[in-house]
This record gives C-alpha cells, sequence and structure tokens, in this order.
C-alpha cells in the first residue's frame, strides 16, 4: 500500500512540477532570445544611421558620363 | 533574383536616375552589412563603394521591381568572399583586422552590452553570423537570405536556429574573448539593455 502510494505521489506531483519547470525556462529563453534580437537590430541600426560619407556619392557622381557624352 | 551581369551597363536615361536614387537610400544599410562582415570600419567602407559600384555597372541586369536591398547585399556578399579568396594571406589579414576589431573596444562610454555581442558574434562561424545578421538585423525573410548567401532556406533557418542558441550560450557562460577583464555577466546587460530600449519605443 505504501509503495503504491509513493507512485501515485509520482504521477500526481512530479511531472505537474517538471512541466512548471520547463515551462519557465522557455519563456526564460524566449526573453532572453527577444534581448539579443533588439540588441542585435541595434548594433546594426547604430551604422545605418550614421552619416554616410560623402565619398560614396562622390565615386557614384563620377560614375555617371557627362551629360555631352550621351 | 538574378546574379548581377559582369561589365559595364549601357546609360539608360529613363531607368538610371531612379536605379540610382534607389541605391543611395541603399549605401547605409550596405555599410552596416559590410561592417558585420569586416568588423573593421575602413576595410567595411571600401567593401561597400566597391559593392555600390559593382551594382551601379551591373544595373541593366538588376529587374525593375524586385528587391534591390537583397540583389545589393549579395553583390555585397560575393564581393567580400572572392577578395578573400584571391589572396589567403590577404585574408588571413582581413580575419586578424576584424578579430582586433571585435576585440577592440574603442570608445570607453560604448555601452557594455554592445560590446559583449560583438565579441559573442565574432565567435560565431562565419555562415551562422551572416544569417543571423541578415535574418535577425538585416530585416530579411529567410527566402530572402537564401538568395544572398546563394543556399536552401532551410539551411538558412538552421544557421540561425543554430546561432541565436550558440550566440545565447557564449554570452551566458561570458566565454566571449575578452583580455584581462572579466567576463561578467554578459546576458544580464543584455537583458537589462533591452528591456530600456523597448521601454524607450
Amino acid at each position: 500500500m505504501q509503495m503504491q502510494f509513493g507512485v501515485e505521489d509520482m504521477i500526481e506531483h512530479v511531472p505537474m512540477e517538471d512541466k512548471r519547470k520547463s515551462a519557465a525556462a522557455l519563456d526564460e529563453a524566449r526573453l532572453r532570445q527577444q534581448a539579443i534580437g533588439v540588441k542585435l537590430r541595434q548594433m546594426f541600426d547604430e551604422v545605418v544611421n550614421e552619416a554616410v560619407p560623402d565619398e560614396f556619392l562622390e565615386i557614384l557622381r563620377k560614375a555617371e558620363p557627362p551629360k555631352g557624352e550621351r | 533574383m538574378s546574379e548581377p551581369q559582369v561589365g559595364r551597363s549601357p546609360p539608360d536615361p529613363v531607368r538610371d536616375p531612379a536605379f540610382k536614387r534607389e541605391l543611395v537610400t541603399l549605401i547605409p544599410h550596405l555599410r552596416a552589412f559590410a561592417r558585420t562582415l569586416t568588423g573593421d570600419p575602413t576595410a567595411a567602407d571600401d567593401l561597400a563603394q566597391d559593392a555600390m559600384m559593382k551594382a551601379w555597372d551591373a544595373r541593366a541586369s538588376f529587374q525593375l521591381g524586385t528587391n534591390m536591398k537583397a540583389w545589393t547585399f549579395m553583390i555585397l556578399r560575393n564581393q567580400f568572399y572572392s577578395e578573400k579568396r584571391r589572396s589567403w594571406r590577404q585574408s588571413q589579414l582581413d580575419q586578424e583586422a576584424a578579430e582586433r576589431t571585435l576585440v577592440a573596444v574603442d570608445d570607453p562610454e560604448a555601452p557594455v552590452a554592445l560590446d559583449e555581442l560583438r565579441l559573442g558574434l565574432g565567435m560565431l562561424p562565419a555562415e551562422q553570423r551572416e544569417a543571423l545578421i541578415l535574418v535577425g538585423a538585416g530585416g530579411f525573410a529567410y527566402e530572402e537570405a537564401a538568395e544572398i548567401c546563394g543556399c536552401a532556406v532551410g539551411t538558412v533557418k538552421s544557421r540561425v536556429s543554430r546561432a541565436r542558441r550558440a550566440l545565447q550560450a557564449i554570452l551566458e557562460a561570458g566565454a566571449y574573448d575578452r583580455d584581462g577583464a572579466s567576463a561578467g555577466d554578459a546576458m544580464h546587460a543584455i537583458l537589462a539593455d533591452a528591456e530600456r530600449l523597448s521601454s524607450l519605443r
């Protein structure tokens, strides 16, 4: 009888505890991945938001043939 | 998305101005992507300029109405890897420069979390890093990232997912290589910082 109680105890409580734990761990992992995502975008956007060096537009301007040559 | 054609495109007075306007709006994004590939701001701008000119020269092969951002990113990525292939010695130097920049922290006021993130990213294999950057920061769909990298969609998905798990593990373990200073708890700095950023939005 004692043995049976022990098994029931495990069925009733241990899996529930495991489920709660893994759900909490999943939430925490999701939160951490979201945080990493926010920082990744911030890192990328910092460069996107920098002023473009004049060189870029100068090079592109030079690449265009003068109007007379068309 | 068609491969850019080598060689110069003949002038097209109707299309060229529109193409150029769109290309100019993409320069900041090309610079950001180049920075993540080379890790070095000067080398990154050289790469971004080369890619911009390659795109301009190949403009006749670009199909109007398709995704020009993805097209130019593909050109930039091809350019980066073909330069690396051209000379092994040079690629070694690039790699060393990239590692120096990933480790070097120029601005002592820079938020700690971003430094740790850069160091952590630097530890990922190149193909995982670029996949994560394209999807996680560049805003590309898996399908677009697959075209840019010239691989299958499933490959991109698995690279991104492996990169995410590996990066999280690196940040949690403080396993990134930082000379002298203590590893600290990068994950907590990132969580706190991300929370602050989201509350500002």
